[in-house]
Formats: structure tokens, sequence, C-alpha cells
């Protein structure tokens, strides 16, 4: 069942209906968080209204991790079983993990400049994003950089599981080294440090950021699709013309590509 | 609603991160319409040699 929903032409079409529901729910989640997040939230206690920063810090931290987990596993999936839309998935999600990581990097710098005194530290979380976004970076740069998109996914896919040593860094860095940066206050041994009026709000906007994340992933697979369909289309059309061949139709290819144009 | 000393901090924030969100979103939806146009063209010129 999962191998054929994960098949490329099936993949567009089950996300064609589900995308303008889950771009609607991601609204309205976001729309229910900020609302929570400007009106019913209380200012903390030490920290006043600066406290707001944290829920727009704390879900972007927490996406630019999630994708690059997930364009870890689809690292393994390019390598071990070589699916087409294990690349596609791992292409997709690098600008939006990136950019939820550029994010959390400056939310989190407006941050530290009341409470800290300072924009910036070499503290070890701070340094660790900081990493991950380079790293992101580096992947949307190599995907750039390899015209051929198979050829691409091998490689990219080495460097992300390299980089991934840097997953289990970012989240121990509180505990490993003496750090600027708060230790774990949601995850933690005994529960979450946070009052519930904060909480509940900063865990909503956990799921809007979420399901917006998730969302603009699968619009982006589904555009990676259709570019690597337009390749294919291309590299056939300009074979043709130095041929001097003129073909009945430029058809669906059967390349593991090929059943991705049909869900259209 | 009084934001306080810190009010830019806070606000610059929110901007920034909407103005990447907005960008994400923008780019995704632009990006999507340029690739279905290109494959349009591509099938038409097939189609028209047929």
């Amino acid at each position: 069942m999962w191998t054929r929903f994960a098949h490329p032409g099936h993949f567009l079409r089950w996300t064609q209906p589900a995308m303008p529901w889950l771009a609607g729910l991601s609204g309205l989640l976001l729309a229910v968080g900020l609302y929570l997040t400007w009106f019913m939230v209380p200012p903390d206690y030490q920290q006043g209204e600066t406290v707001r920063i944290m829920y727009i810090h704390v879900p972007a931290a927490w996406l630019g991790v999630f994708f690059y987990g997930g364009m870890a596993l689809s690292a393994l999936g390019t390598l071990v079983w070589r699916h087409p839309l294990a690349d596609v998935a791992q292409r997709a999600a690098a600008p939006i993990g990136a950019a939820f990581t550029l994010i959390c990097l400056v939310t989190g710098s407006l941050w530290g400049k009341p409470m800290w005194g300072t924009y910036w530290v070499w503290d070890a979380r701070l340094t660790s994003m900081l990493v991950l976004f380079l790293i992101y970076c580096g992947i949307i740069a190599l995907w750039r950089t390899i015209e051929d998109p198979n050829r691409a996914a091998r490689a990219i896919a080495i460097l992300t599981l390299v980089g991934a040593v840097n997953l289990p860094i970012i989240k121990f860095s509180v505990n490993w080294w003496s750090t600027l940066h708060q230790p774990a206050s949601i995850m933690r041994m005994g529960g979450s440090a946070i009052d519930p009026s904060m909480l509940y709000p900063l865990l909503e906007m956990i799921l809007a950021f979420t399901l917006l994340g998730v969302t603009l992933h699968l619009y982006a697979m589904r555009t990676e699709i259709l570019r690597r369909r337009v390749r294919t289309l291309t590299i056939r059309e300009a074979e043709r013309l130095d041929a001097g061949i003129t073909p009945a139709r430029v058809s669906v290819a059967p390349s593991p590509m090929g059943g991705a144009v049909q869900g259209l | 609603m009084i934001l306080g000393t810190h009010a830019g901090y806070i606000l610059g924030a929110y901007a920034f991160t909407a103005l990447v969100i907005g960008g994400l979103i923008l780019h995704a939806v632009r990006d999507h319409r340029a690739q279905k146009r290109a494959l349009a063209g591509l099938q038409d010129a097939g189609g028209e040699r047929a």
C-alpha cells in the first residue's frame, strides 16, 4: 500500500484534492494560534512581553530540525531503496527547512538582545543551529550544481546523512555544555516546566507551523515532480531535434517519473 | 495591549517571520505555475506535430 501511495503518479493524484484542505486548516490553526498568542497568553513574570517571541521561535526551531530529520529518512530511501519520491521529498524539504531555521536564528537573536543583552553568542545551541542552517545552504547549492537530479540525489543523500549527526548535538547541546540558552523546558524528564497558560498556546502554534510546513512540503514535492517531467520532455525534444525526427507525439516517458504526469 | 520598551524586538520578530513565510508561499505558488505552464507547452508542442 505504501509503495502504491508513494508512486509519483499516485502521489500527484491523492495530494491534489488534499492541498486546499491542508492549506485552509493551516491558515485556521495559525489564526487561532496568533489569537491565543497575542490576546490570551499572559506576559511572563521575568521576561514580560518579549515571551511572545517564543511562540514563533520554538515552532520554527522545531521545524528546522523536523525537516532535516525527514531529509535524513528520505536520504535512506534514496540510497537503500532508490525510490524516486525519496529524493523528490529531500529536494523539496531543503529550502523549507532552511527558511524555518533562519526564522529560528533571527527571532532567537531578537529575543536574545533584550533578555541576554546581546544578539549573538557562540554558545553550543546557537552555534549548532547555525551549522544546521549552513548544511541546508550547502545541500541547496549542491542540488543546483549537479544538473542530473538522479546523480545529485545520491551525492546529497550521503551529505545529508553525514549532516544528521548535528541533530543530537542540537538537542543535547544544552545538557552537554554550559550554555547561555536555557535547557529543555517542554520535552524533559519530570514534565514541562512551562505554565499551562503558556504551554497550550505554544503547542497549538507548534501544530499550526508543522501543518503549514507539511502543506508547503507536499506542494513543493508536486512542483518537483513536474520539474523533472519537464526536464525529461525537454531532453527528449532536444534529442528529437538533433536526430531530425518528428515523432507522433511527445508521450509519457517510461522513466521512474513517467506516471507523474498522468496525475495532472 | 502594551508591548513596552521591547516592542521593536517583538514586532520585528513577527514581521521577519511573516516575510519569510510569505516569501516561501509566494515562491511555491509561482514555481508550481511555471512548471505547469512549461509542461503544458511541451505537451502541446508534441500534440501539434502529431
